[in-house]
């Protein structure tokens, strides 16, 4: 068996780094362009120079100006000073399902037949790309049992934007649109849920949950009437406990005339063992980036699969990829099309990243990434409840947890004046990456969302278990020791942060920085 | 480096050990004194203090002689500057606002005190909203949302005050029960008015979901959704409360804090209406809403400082006319628990309860159980 | 699988004995014990039909790379293709920390674990703000459709007016991400061009601004291969109307044409993809917007700000959110935007490139695509049946029309496939006014082989 280890001497690297723009020496260059021929400057003359005046550059461009080496060495520091779920113990982001994204589909992607070819070429140039779109779609049709999928939204939040668009759409087709301007979500559901729906123009009411935590079905009922448009929710929600009644509340919902849609941004440990059909939804998606394997480039690129029953497909964005059985070819007649929700067909290198993976581990793989997936969950647990200092949300309530978990550190704020952030900092000394705590705002105070997902071993488990405890016992022992954490990461604690929110101090880029802080 | 006051009332909480139901009044004080009292204000203080003394060089505390803060502050081993003057064993009310009033004067940069609901209205009376204010919890009766959970968390939160953390203010309620009528068993609170209190809400950074609203910003949020949902021909019996106030504020119209009003075609009809003048207005309107907010810790919509919204006229208006507004944080504090409703007509609480909207945002409603 | 049982190294407490040893550590039987928690009901009871897994990594990436041999590539073929992704030469560089795992694996942590990604997209923010003129800009969103999109319902936030005027002559296809985004709130009108000039028709502009417009966007260079000369004028009439105006830009041109800012626009908009990212049938964008560095503007951005702020360490750079709670949300009324993940790694990949770039590196690459542009369109002239309908100067994209060849572009562009060259965007169906034209799209990949290579295959065609 492998040992497990505390990282008890760890150090980040702290470079230091300059900015670029402090690099800069004037004359130099990272690069030179390809030079234009003899024959064509001499046909074309200085066209630069004969530019109409007002369209001529006359302000100074003040980029930095430094040589290849040194461009490469400063932006290898960079990534340096930054903790990819590769190459730690990203057990951290619950909700996030940060599992091992393979290097092959990284190799994959800088293939010619994929790098080098643009959005627009014909569909007869780009059959294989297609291939590939169709394929996941009808795998994705497999894990969800939905009946049509749209890959073009650019990440989770978006395909949960798409989805209210669709929902518009739809009440609008049923010359109900006017009515139906509420949107039902609940409140351990991603605040996407709420925030989309509120930007496609809906109100939106949020559900509390029961004594057990599930959604209260009778607030749902009490909810629900001729204004209900949709019900937006996740399931399980962020706290890890599977809604039974999942069934009963889209009847609910579907007996006002309202539709259902199922965020799966969780769907991790339900591959092949629950779906989005068997419980009524009409759509759901899924977070390609974190269910099938592909990385989360620190925030994208990314894709929203977007899945809906057939009857809602006429409102998918265009275009759609089809198949006549011959050859594959872009579906762009869709009269009561949403329109689009992005540029061309989406994030295609997300697509192929995450085919490759579905390909690899097919039904059965799938089906044990999540089953290992809720083991290591209850393994997790079974260690962290033993913590002192750490509990988590309706604990005791009998009630197995699937994926994820809620812990919170209110007994250490209590008794020791530190909380959530204060533990985060500190973990980053023992390696451990930023922990998602909650959304705002804090229902569970405190909180500490974790996500042990297949990629993990048992030795990541009881090491990460291991440092919550050495930092629980730390907070106990030495509160100002959390507070002023971390020491060994890429960053010192912030002071003065109130610059941050000063119009005078602020600074976004570099030029606002130079400006206010009187560098040159 | 922050500027403090610190005030104790000393006989805070006496009462309540010896099954007085509050300590306020000479008479009563005496009583408790007879039958055995301890005061026990400036021991709970202490905790507070102790935590304070390891932030003692970014602060300068001012405080009141002896049993009024002195004595706690030498016990906790922090330097002070004191004001004033006592009658040591014999503090009164007036003690207690004169010391509040004098901080306010030096503009201090928060004044702690100790004690209960009665204290707290004392410190009103001095002070308004015009300073920012804590208290530590040692009276009997804790009504008022303006105390810290418990003398430790009071510590916490001052250090966090002290150190810039915690930057932002809100208002709440200072409420108190007639106490006359509490010693004859009957429980009747009034909205005293509002005091700045620091408020903690932590607005840490959270760049995975997008970020948090200030107490100030949802209010100011949910004010302007209701007052833009506003009906033409209804009459709106709007409710006490800061909350209130803000809508009434969106609408332009002249408002009273701790009083109801009528609002007919975003126009004042009535202020500070008695609960006879209420029943004798709806009359003559088909339409009638009730705006309302949540008042205190406890979730409480009807009976608590709004009596003059009762039983009867809520009947008249109808459960479905009613409309609750009222800040994201305070709802989630309610986390776990419902609504109250204590309209003193048990047949009225009980066709209350059930599932509400309440508003507490922009076109953002949360579902919350009311209960009687 | 295959009859053959093996611990996938993917998932490595699938190995019996330490799946064993957890079951036994939790008290259960088996994983069941835990999905027993969702009702018979509720569960999936067939198998996924699905194709039998790829179990060697080899046999995948052999498979894959079949498929994708079946694409042609820009490598392979000579491709004119733009008008939204371009085919520009991606430095070795960017690659090589696009791909670092540091950066491309990790997530949305504090800085105080992901340091250098702060400071990597700060930078990159900062330099797009070099490009554009402007002191603020946004983390990455999806792309410039959607960098429009949000913009426009800023603008609309910031002023409180409801109307977005959009020039005519933009991509249609970033308009209809527009148009979905500003419903219900916003309304979008579109603003006539000069078919023969393909710039903005000023009286259009100003017969359909009022009092209600928040904003005016064209683009520049115009998606129909020309330079708005007006840009100024534009930027104009919208302030003296009250609304703002918002210029979406190629960062790329921008070495040789003036910064948005510097001719009044309010917000310049784009895509980082010409920036280093790859053409990757559509995967390389990330929008960005501009604006000034002021509360109107900063308050009502719904994607992160990072900005630089101190930490205990003397002279260390720290990061943190600017303007966490934009207080403006206070105060409106709908409208709401919602952030998620966006397209962050491309945001560190562009800041990589401008870096190479570096002032002379963009001058030198726009003057030699102005050229290359320029001699490209007097060549085509000169084959019998073919004109370029849009006068003035072009940057990447230009318009060619082959009306009077008697061919389609349709037919032309499968033609050319014979000589391995990829045509320009087919325009007939978006801007039937124009006839059978293309977008062509010409930049600093294009060697005079590559020219002439397109020239002759169309003189052979078309004659």
């Amino acid at each position: 068996m492998a040992k497990m280890k505390v990282r008890k001497n760890f150090q980040q690297a702290r470079w230091n780094e300059p900015m670029i723009y402090e690099l800069s020496t004037p004359g130099l260059r990272g690069i030179i362009p390809p030079v234009v021929e003899d024959e064509i400057e001499a046909a074309a003359g200085d066209v630069a120079s004969a530019l109409p005046e007002g369209l001529k550059r006359k302000t100074s461009l003040d980029l930095p100006e430094v040589a290849q080496k040194q461009i490469l060495q400063h932006y290898i520091h960079l990534s340096q000073e930054t903790m990819g779920s590769n190459l730690s113990n990203d057990i951290s982001e619950g909700t996030c399902t940060m599992k091992y994204n393979p290097r092959l589909c990284e190799t994959l992607i800088g293939n010619p037949g994929f790098a080098d070819v643009h959005p627009d070429q014909e569909p007869e140039t780009v059959q294989g790309i297609l291939e590939i779109y169709y394929e996941f779609e009808q795998m994705l049709k497999q894990v969800s049992g939905m009946d049509k999928f749209s890959l073009q939204p650019g990440g989770g939040n978006h395909a949960v934007y798409t989805a209210a668009s669709v929902i518009r759409a739809y009440h609008e087709a049923n010359g109900e649109a006017e009515q139906r301007d509420e949107i039902i979500t609940t409140i351990f559901s991603h605040p996407c849920d709420a925030a989309c729906p509120a930007t496609a123009g809906y109100k939106v009411i949020t559900i509390w949950p029961d004594e057990n935590g599930m959604p209260d079905y009778n607030a749902i009922k009490a909810a629900a009437n001729e204004h209900t448009a949709a019900i937006f929710m996740t399931n399980p929600e962020d706290i890890g406990i599977y809604n039974v009644h999942a069934d009963k509340i889209v009847e609910a919902i579907h007996g006002v005339g309202g539709l259902c849609f199922y965020d799966q941004a969780n769907a991790n440990a339900f591959l092949g063992v629950a779906r989005a059909k068997e419980a009524g939804f009409d759509m759901c998606h899924f977070n390609v980036h974190k269910t099938f394997g592909t990385p989360h480039g620190g925030e994208g690129p990314a894709c929203g699969a977007f899945g809906c029953k057939e009857e809602l497909a006429r409102f998918l964005p265009v275009p759609t990829v089809e198949f006549d059985g011959n050859k594959y070819y872009l579906d762009y007649d869709k009269p009561e099309s949403i329109g689009r929700v992005r540029q061309y067909i989406g994030q295609s290198a997300v697509v192929l990243k995450a085919y490759a993976w579905s390909r690899m581990m097919g039904a059965e793989g799938m089906r044990e990434c999540a089953e290992i997936s809720v083991l290591n969950n209850n393994y997790m647990l079974n260690i962290m409840e033993k913590i002192p200092g750490v509990t988590h949300a309706f604990q005791g309530n009998g009630i197995t947890r699937q994926e994820q978990i809620r812990y919170s550190f209110q007994e250490l704020k209590e008794k020791y004046g530190v909380g959530s952030d204060d533990m985060n900092c500190r973990m980053g000394d023992y390696g451990i990456p930023w922990f998602w705590s909650s959304h705002h705002p804090w229902v569970i105070p405190e909180p500490m969302t974790l996500e042990p997902c297949e990629s993990y071993t048992k030795e990541d488990i009881e090491e990460y278990c291991k440092v919550v405890e050495i930092v629980a016992g730390e907070a106990a022992e030495n509160p100002e020791l959390l507070k002023n954490a971390p020491y060994h990461t890429g960053m010192h604690r912030r002071v003065e942060e109130e610059d941050l929110d000063n119009p005078d101090k602020w600074a976004v880029t570099w030029r606002a920085y130079k400006r206010k802080a009187g560098v040159e | 480096m922050k500027r403090l006051g610190f005030i104790v009332n000393p006989v805070a909480g006496i009462g309540g050990k010896v099954g007085l139901k509050g300590s306020d009044g000479a008479a009563i004080l005496k009583k408790a004194l007879e039958l055995g009292a301890v005061r026990e204000s400036g021991r709970k203080a202490l905790i507070t203090m102790k935590a304070l003394k390891e932030i003692e060089d970014e602060l300068i505390i001012y405080t009141w002689p002896g049993e009024m803060g002195e004595d706690v502050c030498r016990e906790a081993g922090l330097s002070v500057t004191v004001l004033g003057s006592i009658t040591p064993g014999h503090t009164t009310p007036e003690d207690t606002i004169r010391a509040a009033g004098q901080m306010k004067e030096l503009k201090l940069d928060l004044i702690l005190f100790v004690g209960g609901d009665g204290t707290a209205r004392n410190i009103l009376d001095a002070v308004g909203t015009e300073a920012v204010v804590l208290g530590i919890p040692a009276g009997c009766k804790i009504h008022s949302g303006v105390y810290a959970l418990n003398p430790k968390t009071a510590g916490n939160l001052m250090k966090e005050f002290v150190q810039g953390k915690v930057k932002e203010t809100k208002l709440c309620e200072v409420m108190d029960i007639d106490e006359d009528l509490f010693r004859q068993g009957i429980v009747s609170a009034r909205l005293y008015g509002y005091l700045r209190i620091p408020n903690e809400s932590r607005m840490v950074q959270n760049l995975k979901s997008g970020r948090g609203f200030s107490e100030s910003a949802s209010i100011e949020m949910l004010s302007n959704y209701v007052a833009n949902e506003m009906e033409k021909d209804v009459l709106y019996i709007v409710g006490t409360g800061s909350t209130t106030a803000s809508i009434m504020e969106k609408l332009h119209l002249p408002n009273t804090l701790l009083g109801v009003d009528l609002v007919y075609n975003r126009r004042l009809v009535a202020s500070d209406c008695t609960e006879r003048e209420l029943l004798e207005t709806i009359k003559h309107y088909d339409k009638v809403k009730i705006i309302v907010t949540v008042i205190g810790g406890q979730g409480y919509v009807f009976g608590r400082g709004n009596q003059q919204i009762s039983a009867e006229v809520i009947k008249r208006v109808g459960k479905e006319n009613i409309i609750i507004a009222a800040s994201k944080n305070k709802i989630l504090a309610l986390f776990g628990g419902s609504l109250h409703v204590d309209t003193g007509n048990e047949e009225v609480n009980h066709m209350l309860c059930g599932y509400y909207r309440v508003i507490v945002g922009y076109g953002e409603a949360m579902m919350l159980p009311m209960t009687d | 699988m295959s009859g053959k049982q093996f611990v996938h190294p993917y998932i490595p407490n699938s190995e019996p004995a330490v799946k064993r040893q957890m079951l036994d550590a939790v008290g259960m039987k088996s994983v069941e014990d835990i999905y027993e928690a969702i009702p018979e009901h509720l569960r999936f009871q067939g198998k996924m039909d699905m194709p039998e897994p790829i179990i060697s990594e080899y046999s995948c990436q052999r498979h894959v790379e079949g498929l994708l041999k079946k694409n042609r590539n820009a490598k392979n073929n000579i491709c004119f293709l733009g008008g939204g992704t371009w085919n520009h030469y991606v430095p070795s560089v960017v690659d090589t920390i696009m791909e670092r795992d540091e950066f491309l694996t990790c997530y949305v942590g504090e800085a105080y674990t992901d340091h250098g990604k702060f400071q990597a997209l700060f930078e990159s923010s900062s330099m797009l703000a070099d490009l554009t003129g402007f002191e603020a800009c946004n983390t990455p969103t999806y792309d410039w459709a959607n960098a429009i999109a949000i913009a426009a319902r800023m603008a609309s936030r910031a002023n409180g007016r409801k109307e977005l005027l959009v020039a005519g002559n933009m991509d249609p296809d970033r308009l209809l991400v527009v148009r979905n985004y500003c419903k219900p709130e916003i309304k979008v009108e579109t603003i006539a061009y000069d078919k023969a000039t393909g710039l903005m028709d000023l009286e259009d502009l100003k017969s359909k601004i009022s009092d209600k417009t928040s904003c005016v966007y064209f683009e520049n260079p115009i998606y129909i291969g020309a330079l708005e000369i007006h840009a100024a004028e534009i930027c104009r009439i919208a302030k003296d109307a009250g609304a703002y105006s918002m210029v979406g830009a190629d960062p790329t041109s921008l070495g040789v044409m003036e910064a948005p800012a510097a001719y009044g626009a309010d917000f310049a908009v784009g895509d980082l993809q010409p920036l280093g990212m790859h053409m990757s049938y559509g995967g390389g964008l990330g929008g960005f917007i501009c604006t000034k560095d002021d509360k109107e503007f900063l308050g009502e951005y719904p994607s992160l700000l990072f900005g630089v702020c101190k930490t205990q360490q003397e002279g260390e750079y720290g990061f943190g959110e600017v303007y966490y709670e934009r207080t403006s949300y206070a105060s409106r009324e709908k409208g709401k935007d919602f952030i998620g993940t966006t397209t962050a790694l491309h945001g560190i990949g562009a800041a990589v490139y401008m870096a190479l770039m570096g002032p002379q590196g963009f001058r030198e690459l726009g003057e030699g695509i102005l050229q290359r542009v320029a001699y490209s369109k007097e060549e085509l002239k000169k084959i019998p049946g073919v004109t370029i309908p849009v006068s003035g100067y072009s940057y990447c994209d230009f318009m060619v029309d082959f009306s009077g060849t008697g061919m389609t572009v349709k037919e032309i562009n499968k033609a050319l496939l014979e000589y391995d060259i990829i045509g320009g965007k087919d325009m007939s169906e978006v801007f039937p006014e124009y006839g059978q034209s293309a977008l062509y799209s010409v930049t600093e990949v294009h060697t005079k082989e590559d020219l002439q290579a397109l020239f002759d295959a169309l003189k052979e065609i078309c004659a």
